[in-house]
């Protein structure tokens, strides 16, 4: 009778611990599943629509206002635009581009003092050195005439070259203090690129206006060190923004699947790409089990799902009156704009802006005030108040 | 002599690349999954399933096996406008790739074969470099 109580007992206990044990299961799983808060809102009402500014535009990666009636855009394909009043004029004078998978003409800067110097900046893939070996993120710099462009000067190219089709980044934005920083993704080889400062790929790189590496960058007393990484371990930066007042360079790069991240560029900081990650390879399989680690940089908000983004902008002017101060991001994945609310160093609202308008590969704030997107297969849109 | 070296390096020539060693069917399949893997996957999925009314489905896809010189244009030459797959509208873009054509065959062999999907038939780099752009306004 004693035995059949005990097996009774070891029985009811060990039935315990399986429903625990389904219980724990179920919960991690749907902990794993779950979108990182704050959780994404659909507006019912709205009181903006848009407009189309410039058509007729396959992949307008890059953007960058000359005035409120003109502008450059980049088609990835490998054509620079000059824009005035929607009229599109090719430039002539582009160095030769490598295009293939995300590699082509990428982003597009002008020089903070273009006005006087006409100069402007581009990223895109190169492969100039003729090896047959693929091709790797270069930034250039040229004088840009009407629709001429002349002394153009090659500032960095990474190497090695790859025939890998992914991850050249690449963004280009300026600090006030005379430098120019620019993103390159780590081609398609993360156990290799991002972590080693000897190599170029997963970095964000920072030079002098003229392409020059500035004294104080972080690694230029390391020996075999790239001497223009400003900060590593990243994965594919599609973003950068310099903040309007605290003048730091804001960053956002495709992760994983799920591991879409926002960063804060610091200088000499690692952000951990493929060590720490919140998200998994495309198949599902797990890239590492850690989110965190010694020396490596949190991100300032990561997107779990991932939204692909793409772009990045501050609403700074008031033009929309409950976006001041507001980050917006492009989503190429759900083909809207993200709208995102911050509080005390943290997103505490997030909200899609013109829903299934298409792939939003850019945004930018104009001249004018107003936010521009670059969407694929429809071009240049104005987001306008309506009332 | 003259001659007979010159015609010697013609034979060798044309002989060179008749004899550049061709893949199986098998081997091209599996080069072709090292594409998809990085130039594919993104939009169209490990599953080959895509997004519903995004990216179109390549698994079980009737645009797919109806139009194998048209994918290959697609691939070859990027693809925009209104396609009709499994009786759904999409109206995106694809980007050209870049890839080469021997790329294009492995990757074209890869999908035809993979997520239950069969086909006989073989891809070649050859049939890709015949393939026009004209094809896709039609």
């Amino acid at each position: 009778m004693l035995v059949k109580i005990l097996q009774k007992k070891q029985m009811y206990l060990s039935m315990k611990q399986i429903s625990l044990l389904i219980a724990f299961t179920l919960i991690i799983q749907l902990g794993c599943a779950q979108e990182n808060l704050p959780m994404i809102e659909t507006p019912t009402e709205t009181n903006y629509s848009y407009e189309v500014v410039v058509d007729g535009l396959e992949i307008p990666w890059g953007m960058a206002f000359i005035s409120t009636e003109e502008l450059l855009v980049t088609e990835k394909s490998g054509t620079l635009y000059r824009v005035k009043e929607g009229q599109k004029t090719i430039i002539n004078g582009l160095p030769e581009i490598y295009t293939r998978g995300q590699g082509g003409l990428l982003d597009v800067a002008l020089h903070p003092n273009f006005s006087e110097n006409k100069i402007i900046y581009i990223t895109l893939g190169a492969n100039m050195e003729k090896d047959n070996k693929g091709g790797n993120t270069a930034l250039y710099c040229a004088t840009l005439n009407g629709t001429e462009l002349s002394d153009v000067k090659l500032l960095y190219k990474a190497t090695p070259n790859s025939k890998k089709g992914q991850h050249f980044g690449s963004r280009i934005v300026f600090d006030q203090e005379g430098h120019v920083y620019f993103g390159v993704g780590d081609r398609g080889n993360r156990d290799e690129n991002p972590q080693d400062l000897a190599r170029d790929g997963g970095k964000v790189y920072r030079l002098n206006l003229d392409g020059s590496i500035p004294e104080d960058n972080p690694f230029v007393n390391e020996v075999g060190a790239k001497k223009a990484v400003f900060s590593y371990g990243h994965r594919n930066p599609q973003g950068m923004v310099v903040h309007p007042k605290t003048g730091q360079v804001w960053e956002n790069e495709h992760g994983p699947q799920g591991g879409d991240e926002i960063n804060i560029i610091k200088k000499g900081v690692n952000y951990g790409w493929p060590k720490i990650t919140y998200g998994i390879n495309y198949s599902g399989t797990p890239i590492t089990d850690k989110t965190s680690a010694p020396n490596m940089e949190q991100p300032f908000y990561y997107w779990v799902p991932s939204i692909a983004p793409s772009g990045m902008a501050f609403s700074t002017s008031g033009v929309y009156k409950e976006w001041k101060d507001n980050l917006f991001v492009g989503s190429l994945k759900f083909e809207y704009l993200e709208r995102l609310v911050i509080q005390n160093n943290k997103v505490v609202k997030r909200e899609k802006v013109l829903d299934k308008i298409g792939r939003v590969r850019n945004v930018v704030e104009g001249p004018d005030g107003y936010l521009y997107l670059g969407v694929e297969g429809k071009g240049i849109v104005k987001i306008v108040p309506t009332s | 002599m003259r001659l007979f070296a010159f015609l010697y390096c013609l034979v060798v020539a044309v002989f060179s690349t008749h004899l550049k060693p061709q893949k199986s069917k098998a081997e091209s399949i599996a080069a072709g999954e090292e594409i998809y893997q990085d130039f594919c996957i993104q939009c169209h999925l490990s599953n080959g399933e895509g997004v519903s009314g995004v990216f179109p489905p390549i698994k079980a896809s009737d645009y797919l096996f109806e139009n194998i010189n048209r994918s290959i244009a697609g691939i070859k030459y990027g693809l925009k406008g209104e396609i009709t797959v499994n009786d759904e509208i999409y109206d995106g873009v694809m980007a050209n790739q870049g890839l080469e054509e021997e790329e294009i065959a492995d990757v074209m062999n890869y999908i035809l074969n993979q997520w239950g999907n069969q086909s006989e038939e073989f891809i070649t780099p050859q049939q890709v470099a015949t393939v026009p752009k004209s094809i896709l306004q039609k």
